[in-house]
């Protein structure tokens, strides 16, 4: 395309049904305390994932 | 839903549905802003408008969301906020908990109640193997003793039961000796330590007990600290104020004192405080996180100066699941805080409020919870409030902080809207970070 540069597609409309493990932790427990943001965590699965290749 | 922004002369359009992101032109920009174009070749406005409607078709904008039944969150609980001390050796200007003391009596947390507290959190934990602990106050280290004897119960009781726990120290370091900082070192996944950046804004407002600036008190065990800690987990984490609308300076200035892992976030105060962050100053807050992110970018460069921020880390392809993103901290349901009494919260913003006790450790068994207050936390979502509906940022925020709303608007869906303000600001940047980075 001329107009666009993809830069990321994690389609998560269409992974919604398959989520919600809970082994994530809660985003206010890490450093911010009185904020609320879990953009910037990652998916426990994900990271299994990354880790093990299973 | 889609939204379009620039970040000075780089464009962009987020796909929130689906969470894509897409760089594109100023002509992009300006047919999705429905702005003039005029100025623009027919065939070339054609051309981009063709482009457009290829990737509505693939589903990489303006998708659709998805059909998704909100289930009330469990109520299982996975990470505690354990008060380990109602008292701290700093007078804050700013501090929510009242000098430590959460507007009752000064309290140290018992070893006997510390271990309810840990069979508290196994016993209803359900499945989930990793739980969490972050020892706050107050000061925790003013009550070390009970802290380390606490981290070792949990150890014992977690091989018992087949649990993990991941520890977490917030410290604002005054008594952060070097074998305190070996013990935390060794014990914690992560520890976060309380400086607000240069040292006339730090000592402006975190001061002693009898009024001095705290900084010369603690920097030097902070970078012992920093020196020994290689690369496990810990923040140097901030409060910004008005008085410090320059706050990349003090993320910067922590930078240059060796810290690779930094938080500044806004204070949180009414419109009457004196260091308030008013709705007035948003447009000077806007243009130092742009600062920032320039600076942040251009020093990630150099493998001497790079360093990590909060707020402009952003997981795009790898983040949360979509049910994550709905609800939150999970507060009141899976995160609870409690109180060196031994009472329960829904977290620590609320410990203290007698009208959101949720119970105590020490009679918890026989009396249980108030499910009540639990069910209300766990039933909010992006979907029960009404400002986040039409907010591009919901899937990053979740919400926002359910006690913010409370505090500010008396009612958990109605979100504070200056945070709004700030975390929209903040995801441009670090979209903006994210593709230069990843282009």
């Amino acid at each position: 395309m001329k107009h666009f540069k993809t830069i990321a597609k994690p389609e998560l409309n269409k992974i919604a049904k398959n989520s919600g493990c809970g082994e994530c932790r809660p985003s206010c427990q890490s450093a911010c305390k009185t904020s609320c943001t879990v953009g910037n965590q990652v998916c426990e699965q994900k990271v299994l994932v990354r880790n093990t290749g299973k | 839903m889609i939204h379009a922004f620039n970040f000075k002369d780089n464009y962009f359009v987020y796909d929130v549905e689906s969470g894509s992101l897409h760089e594109t032109d100023k002509m992009i920009f300006d047919i999705l802003k429905n702005n003039d174009l005029s100025a623009y070749d027919a065939n070339a406005v054609a051309e981009a408008k063709a482009e457009i409607a290829s990737l509505k078709e693939q589903g990489l904008l303006d998708a659709s969301a998805p059909e998704y039944t909100m289930e009330e969150k469990r109520l299982d609980v996975k990470a505690m906020c354990l008060h380990v001390c109602h008292d701290c050796n700093l007078r804050c200007g700013y501090c929510f908990a009242k000098e430590g003391t959460y507007s009752g009596p000064k309290e140290m947390l018992s070893l006997e109640t510390a271990k309810k507290a840990m069979d508290f959190l196994i016993d209803n934990s359900a499945g989930r193997k990793i739980l969490e602990v972050d020892f706050f106050g107050g000061e925790p280290l003013m009550n070390l003793d009970v802290l380390k004897q606490t981290v070792e119960y949990a150890k014992e009781q977690a091989a018992k039961k087949g649990k993990v726990f991941k520890f977490t120290t917030t410290t604002n370091g005054v008594l952060l000796n070097k074998e305190t900082s070996d013990y935390l070192n060794k014990e914690m996944d992560n520890v976060v330590l309380s400086i607000d950046g240069r040292k006339e804004v730090n000592d402006a407002v975190r001061k002693t007990a009898n009024g001095k600036g705290s900084f010369d008190y603690f920097i030097d065990n902070f970078k012992y600290f920093r020196s020994i800690r290689g690369d496990k987990s810990y923040f140097v984490r901030g409060t910004f104020t008005n008085k410090n609308l320059d706050f990349s300076q003090d993320v910067l200035f922590m930078n240059d004192l060796g810290f690779d892992q930094i938080s500044i976030e806004p204070v949180v105060l009414p419109d009457d405080h004196s260091l308030a962050i008013k709705e007035s100053d948003l447009p000077v807050v806007f243009e130092e996180y742009e600062k920032l992110a320039e600076a942040y970018l251009e020093r990630r460069q150099d493998s001497e100066k790079w360093f990590s921020f909060f707020h402009f880390v952003l997981h795009l392809n790898d983040g949360p699941c979509y049910k994550k993103r709905l609800v939150g901290c999970g507060a009141g349901s899976e995160y609870i805080a409690v109180a060196p009494n031994g009472d329960i919260y829904p977290c620590h913003q609320f410990v203290g409020e007698k009208q959101f006790l949720l119970g105590n450790v020490h009679t918890v068994e026989k009396d249980g919870l108030n499910d009540e207050i639990r069910h209300k936390f766990a039933k909010s979502s992006i979907f029960t409030k009404p400002d986040c509906q039409n907010c591009w940022a919901k899937y990053h925020c979740s919400g926002g902080c359910n006690a913010n709303a409370i505090h500010f608007n008396g009612d958990m869906d109605k979100p504070y809207k200056i945070a709004c303000e700030m975390m929209r600001k903040r995801l441009e940047c670090s979209m903006y970070i994210f593709a230069k980075e990843n282009l």
